[in-house]
């Protein structure tokens, strides 16, 4: 006998405690909106998990939580964001991303219209990527609990045979690369925050960079040292991790990196400083000078990677300071960030 | 950018450093006090004391109103926060400031006080209107520069009689500091001063003239664009060369001699001087602060909520008094770089990206070790 469900009130309704109870609401709200947005076969069978075939090679696993404000923003929101975050997260070991997770804590309340855009979002992000969502999970929370919604995915992909991409393995002379403009992620999300909403053309970076990836590993091969995107804390964070991972110094050009000029004028509006700011579609390569060149050219011929630059070396340094040759003509150094960025007072 | 590339623009610089070079006579020394906290900023951000000779050498002044801040203030402002019904507005390089025995507003919000940090004076009001049951508390704080909006902000919520609305005034005076500094013990050498940039834009320069005039101190009002600054040493160079002590206007394009007589103005009529204020390292100086006048005391926070003034002694193993005063380097402080770093500040100088400490910390202590291996 076919049990009677209503239909989810899309337009108007909302999130409220029995969609996180386990009863039929809960089953309705798995099937008529999550089911229905990421839409593949492994969902479809029903179960707690998916079984999939394990491809040779190393596997590479990593997980995320995503807690983004405001949850839609220029270029964006926290769905296609979860995608983009745990495919890149595969991708900087040089490896191919196959499938991901995704849990959500949903705060009573939330609006269905918001979660199945957020949904819809997630799902076109995770078949333009090629990478399924094949499991999940689904929990409310009272009202007050959550900003809105969180949402965690896990990735799993497979790793070229050979590759091994680590900090420890850069060198002295190593060339780094970068693949874009920085800063364009976090001043589209400053532009919508509360008290801060400015008028702005920066649309996030937002992207999976698996496809630019395969490229690098393409023209690379093993010179590829490491890879990293240079997300929270910006590039000034990610220079300093690996410099403290290498056990090496880094000397970066100012002029060599690319900041669009509408990023630019409104970090100086706030007093930031776009090496300090999130990317969320950029990535960092240290590759050995001899394949440089050939990885530069093959990023470029990428359209995620149409702005690489080659922005600086690395040096041996006990004290694994991340320098900088100013535009200006003097030297600093690229620090990491200091508690929250805030804005100065005049 | 237009209006900021063109102050960074390298061949400019590079032409002003040989220009300095050239004029900076081998043997004497030039020692200037760069009087804001956005001018030791930038002189860190852009590298400039690599293009400056050895002979020319910035002292870095108090002009930061985060440094300047006594921990007793910020305790009071803590104390405040921590009343279940107090909603406290504060600008957010004020968050990570310490108070006493590691207190800060960043502490005190974790445990549960209601800080807010907002953007705007506007913001402040605008949390109050949608606040009826909470008093809301802006933390006003800054030199000339942030007094004119908070004047603004005061006849606003006065005019909208906004009942549960108040401000904890901390505003502060750039004159008085610079007094405090040439008339100090054993003050440090100065050869002249960089004088403020955005101060000026409201006061304008002619508050600078009896330092000039009367202590025959060089002062050059600068942006803080690296070329204004580059510019503004190449012209203190050439007075002390002259032998002359004027006041003279870098920063043309924003300051006027007699500043905006508006802004003066509307804070003439909503503050009044506070006969003695405490400033971090300075001392308590008279007449350096402000506080509402009598007309506007049902928005003064220090008298609706019968706060009593703290004075709580720093660390004595911090340095950021003589830092201040640029008696001290960053360096000659034991705590900077162990005790004392941007994520566990002990003394203000390391809180604020103005501070001294903190722009050598986050751009310049590779120098340090340049300069061990030189010697």
């Amino acid at each position: 006998m076919t049990m009677h469900q209503r239909q989810l009130d899309l337009r108007s309704g909302c999130v409220d405690l029995s969609h996180g109870a386990g009863g039929r609401a809960m089953a309705q709200l798995i099937s008529g909106l999550f089911h229905e947005a990421f839409g593949n076969g492994w969902l479809a069978r029903g179960n707690d998990q998916s079984a999939f075939d394990v491809a040779a090679g190393r596997m590479v696993m990593t997980t995320d939580g995503y807690v983004v404000s405001p949850l839609f923003f220029p270029g964006g929101d926290i769905g296609s964001l979860a995608v983009h975050g745990t495919v890149n997260d595969i991708a900087m070991a040089g490896a191919r991303p196959l499938y991901l997770s995704a849990s959500f804590i949903i705060e009573e309340g939330f609006r269905f219209a918001d979660l199945k855009r957020i949904a819809d979002s997630m799902g076109e992000a995770a078949r333009a990527a090629g990478v399924p969502i094949i499991t999940g999970d689904t929990k409310v929370v009272e009202r007050g609990k959550a900003d809105g919604v969180f949402i965690s995915t896990a990735g799993v992909g497979v790793l070229p045979d050979g590759l091994d991409l680590s900090a420890d393995k850069a060198r002295p002379g190593d060339r780094v690369l970068l693949s874009g403009s920085l800063g364009d992620h976090g001043v589209a999300i400053m532009s919508k925050r509360q008290n801060l909403t400015f008028d702005t053309e920066i649309v996030s970076d937002s992207a999976s960079l698996h496809g630019l990836v395969a490229d690098m590993v393409a023209a690379g091969g093993h010179g590829l040292r490491l890879m990293r995107d240079p997300t929270r804390g910006g590039l000034a964070a990610t220079m300093n991790e690996i410099a403290q991972q290498s056990n090496l110094g880094f000397r970066l050009q100012e002029d060599a990196i690319p900041v669009k000029p509408a990023v630019a004028a409104a970090c100086e509006l706030l007093g930031l400083d776009p090496l300090n700011v999130a990317n969320e579609g950029k990535l960092i390569a240290v590759v050995s000078p001899d394949v440089a060149g050939a990885v530069l050219a093959a990023m470029k011929a990428h359209p995620l990677g149409r702005d690489a630059a080659d922005i600086g070396e690395a040096v041996a340094d006990d004290h694994r300071f991340v320098q900088m040759a100013t535009s200006f003509g003097g030297g600093r150094i690229v620090d990491w960030l200091s508690g929250e960025q805030l804005p100065r007072i005049c | 950018m237009k209006y900021a590339d063109e102050y960074r623009d390298k061949e400019l610089a590079m032409g002003l450093a040989r220009a300095i070079r050239a004029k900076a006579e081998s043997g004497k020394a030039y020692r200037f006090m760069e009087f804001c906290g956005g001018h030791t900023h930038a002189i860190a951000r852009y590298g400039l004391e690599d293009m400056l000779p050895d002979n020319v050498r910035m002292i870095h002044g108090p002009g930061c109103p985060v440094c300047v801040l006594p921990a007793g203030r910020i305790d009071m402002a803590i104390a405040l926060a921590e009343r279940s019904e107090v909603v406290l507005c504060v600008y957010g390089d004020l968050m990570r400031v310490p108070g006493s025995r590691g207190s800060s507003l960043l502490r005190a919000k974790a445990r549960g006080a209601d800080v807010r940090m907002v953007y705007s004076t506007l913001d402040a009001i605008a949390l109050a209107e949608q606040n009826p049951g909470r008093e809301v508390v802006f933390f006003a704080i800054g030199f000339e520069t942030t007094t004119p909006p908070t004047a603004v902000m005061v006849r606003l919520a006065d005019k909208k009689q906004l009942a549960n609305f108040s401000v904890f005034c901390n505003h502060v005076l750039t004159p008085p500091a610079m007094r405090a500094i040439l008339d100090s013990e054993n003050p440090v050498e100065i050869d002249g001063f960089v004088g403020p940039a955005h101060v000026s834009t409201v006061i304008g320069t002619a508050p600078y003239e009896p330092f000039a005039r009367d202590d025959g101190k060089p002062v050059v009002i600068a942006g803080f664009e690296p070329l204004d600054m580059m510019q503004a040493i190449l012209m203190l160079i050439e007075q002390v060369n002259d032998g002359r002590h004027e006041v003279e206007n870098q920063y043309r394009r924003a300051v006027t001699g007699s500043g905006n007589r508006r802004a003066i103005d509307e804070m003439a009529e909503i503050f009044e001087l506070r006969d003695q204020f405490e400033w971090r390292g300075l001392g308590s100086i008279p007449s350096s602060a402000l506080k509402l006048r009598p007309a506007f005391a049902h928005l003064d926070a220090e008298l609706r909520f019968a706060m009593s003034e703290l004075v709580v002694a720093d660390n004595p193993a911090c340095e950021c008094p003589a830092i201040l005063r640029g008696v001290k380097k960053p360096v000659d402080c034991r705590l900077f770089g162990n005790a004392c770093t941007p994520e566990t500040p002990v003394g203000s100088c390391m809180v604020s990206s103005e501070g001294a400490c903190a722009a050598h910390w986050t751009y310049g202590r590779f120098r340090d070790h340049q300069r061990r291996l030189a010697s």
